[in-house]
């Protein structure tokens, strides 16, 4: 054997191990992910807005949760479609709202925390995560960079159609992504996304000059 | 700490709200700003107020039945204080249970002092208007560690398992944003607004981490203990509140600490 074959045969050991572990296949680790889940119905509480039921979990997040984001490829399909199906487009077609009102959104952090008030409106978090206007330095790194989006993703009807699938659920694209799903959980509301798109796309944006 | 310390704390107390100005337009990231603080105040950092005031609460006969806490045994013996941090989380024979550090002071607090439980736990997080014992305690014990390696131990079934339940806590995607740990805390160099984020699957990002905390928040004006740490992660997760010493926050812990193993104890620290 050749030291390139060993190489080959080491890294298949590797996935094989890390496989098994992630699948949780054994009696022992079905044992703990048991446990696991009932620590965690029992050891949240209500505080503010932030009810103790938030920990329950749809399939999606139990799934990629399960598989540490990396769910098997005919599992990702399937889950991609199912959120897909539900992604709800503007019904008179128009994807465009304002880059201003947008870029507001895009900066405000808030929202969905306990210290939140229910009637405080969430912000988008998108500097948390984005570099999107080439203005702000205080970006965060989570998510690719956005800077010049209308200008990279074609004609402008493509790009904005992209984007507001993207932020209405980001999930129907990439099903364990780490960006939230903003219509999907009722974060935004359509007219925000709207904003956000415009944020994006608007060849007057700050994010596009 | 000597006067000419605690000039230098009340120096830096003062410089809290320029700093509040300097993070509005710095491009600079918030840990090149901590390190100049680190250096600004070389050998005194304002948690030394809150190592002597958990000191004294723990020397000081209190609670309904007036003995001091020096009997709690932490690990290595009643009373034994040097070290214990550094090997926390641990197994517990009398409580027959995995315990970080404020679940075992809260056993102290409430088997030897008898002070009941919900005492504490309603509000176990210090606030500008009151101090919290409980995390004056804990500052005082980590301090006790100061220098000494990091050596939390699997050896035992109930901590093997507290370690794997955390491992789960660590990715458990939930909640409105479905954000778990794992979606800030499992890749490299990455970092929300201008806050670095440590990797907790890299040994160095997690010691580094880890042996840092509790540590005295200069944009809060107060020492902060791991408990709040989580506690304060899962709000950003968009999480229900977890229980204060409750097994999802130590199992959380456990994993955590393991992590950091190998490196010295070097808190209380000194954050943003
Ligand atoms: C917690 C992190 C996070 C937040 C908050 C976040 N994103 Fe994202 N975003 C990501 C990640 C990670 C990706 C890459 C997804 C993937 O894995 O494909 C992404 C992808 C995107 C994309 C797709 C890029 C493409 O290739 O077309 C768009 C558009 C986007 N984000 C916009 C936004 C906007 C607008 C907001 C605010 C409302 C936002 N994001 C908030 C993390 C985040
Ligand atoms: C939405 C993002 C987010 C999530 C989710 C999150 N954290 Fe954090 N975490 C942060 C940020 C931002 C900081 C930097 C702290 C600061 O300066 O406020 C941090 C800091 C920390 C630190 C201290 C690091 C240091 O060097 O001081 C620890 C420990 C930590 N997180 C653990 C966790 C754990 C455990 C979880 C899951 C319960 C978690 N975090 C979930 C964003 C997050």
């Amino acid at each position: 054997m050749n030291a390139k074959q060993f190489v080959g045969i080491a890294v298949t050991v590797c996935l094989a191990t890390a496989t098994v572990s992630a699948q949780a296949g054994s009696k022992e680790e079905k044992m703990l992910d048991a446990k696991a889940a009932a620590i965690i119905k029992s050891d949240f509480r209500d505080k503010g807005i932030a009810k103790a039921d938030r920990v329950n979990q749809d399939e999606l997040q139990a799934a990629c949760s399960k598989y540490l984001d990396d769910v098997p490829v005919d599992l990702k399909i399937k889950l991609e479609d199912e959120q897909a199906k539900h992604i709800k487009w503007p019904a008179d077609g128009n994807l465009m709202g304002d880059w201003k009102a947008g870029e507001k959104l895009a900066q405000s952090g808030r929202g969905m925390t306990w210290s939140d008030k229910a009637e405080d409106p969430a912000g988008g978090n998108c500097y948390n995560c984005h570099q999107l206007s080439s203005k702000e330095i205080a970006y965060g790194t989570i998510g690719p960079s956005l800077l010049n989006y209308g200008k990279k993703h074609g004609t402008p009807e493509k790009a904005q159609r992209r984007a507001y699938g993207r932020i209405y659920n980001a999930k129907a694209y990439a099903a364990c992504a780490n960006m939230p799903r903003f219509g999907h959980m009722g974060i935004l509301s359509e007219a925000q996304i709207k904003d956000l798109v415009a944020l994006l796309v608007d060849p007057e944006s700050p994010v596009n000059k | 700490m000597n006067i000419s310390n605690v000039k230098k704390v009340i120096l830096v107390l003062s410089l809290t709200a320029s700093y509040a100005a300097v993070a509005a337009d710095a491009a600079i990231s918030d840990s090149d700003r901590i390190e100049q603080y680190r250096e600004m105040i070389s050998d005194g950092n304002p948690a030394d107020f809150d190592e002597m005031r958990g000191e004294e609460l723990w020397k000081k006969p209190g609670g309904p039945k007036n003995v001091s806490l020096e009997k709690c045994n932490l690990g290595k013996g009643p009373g034994v204080v040097k070290g214990a941090y550094a090997e926390l989380p641990r197994y517990f024979k009398d409580t027959k249970k995995v315990q970080d550090l404020e679940s075992r002071l809260l056993t102290c607090m409430t088997t030897l002092q008898g002070i009941p439980e919900a005492d504490i736990t309603a509000k176990p997080f210090a606030s500008e208007k009151k101090a919290s014992d409980i995390s004056s305690l804990a500052t005082y014990v980590v301090g006790q560690s100061k220098g000494i390696k990091m050596a939390v131990s699997l050896k035992h079934p109930k901590e093997k398992e507290a370690y794997e339940i955390g491992k789960r806590i660590f990715n458990y995607r939930a909640g409105p944003y479905d954000f778990a740990c794992s979606t800030c805390h499992a890749t490299s160099d990455v970092r929300i607004r201008m806050q670095d984020l440590p990797n907790f699957h890299v040994q160095k990002d997690a010691q580094a981490a880890f042996t840092s905390w509790p540590a005295y928040r200069v944009s809060q004006g107060l020492t902060r203990s791991f408990q709040w740490r989580l506690n304060d992660c899962f709000r950003q997760q968009r999480f229900p509140e977890p229980k204060f010493a409750s097994e999802v926050t130590v199992d959380l812990t456990m994993f955590l600490a393991v992590s950091a193993n190998g490196a010295e104890y070097a808190g209380p620290g000194l954050k943003r």
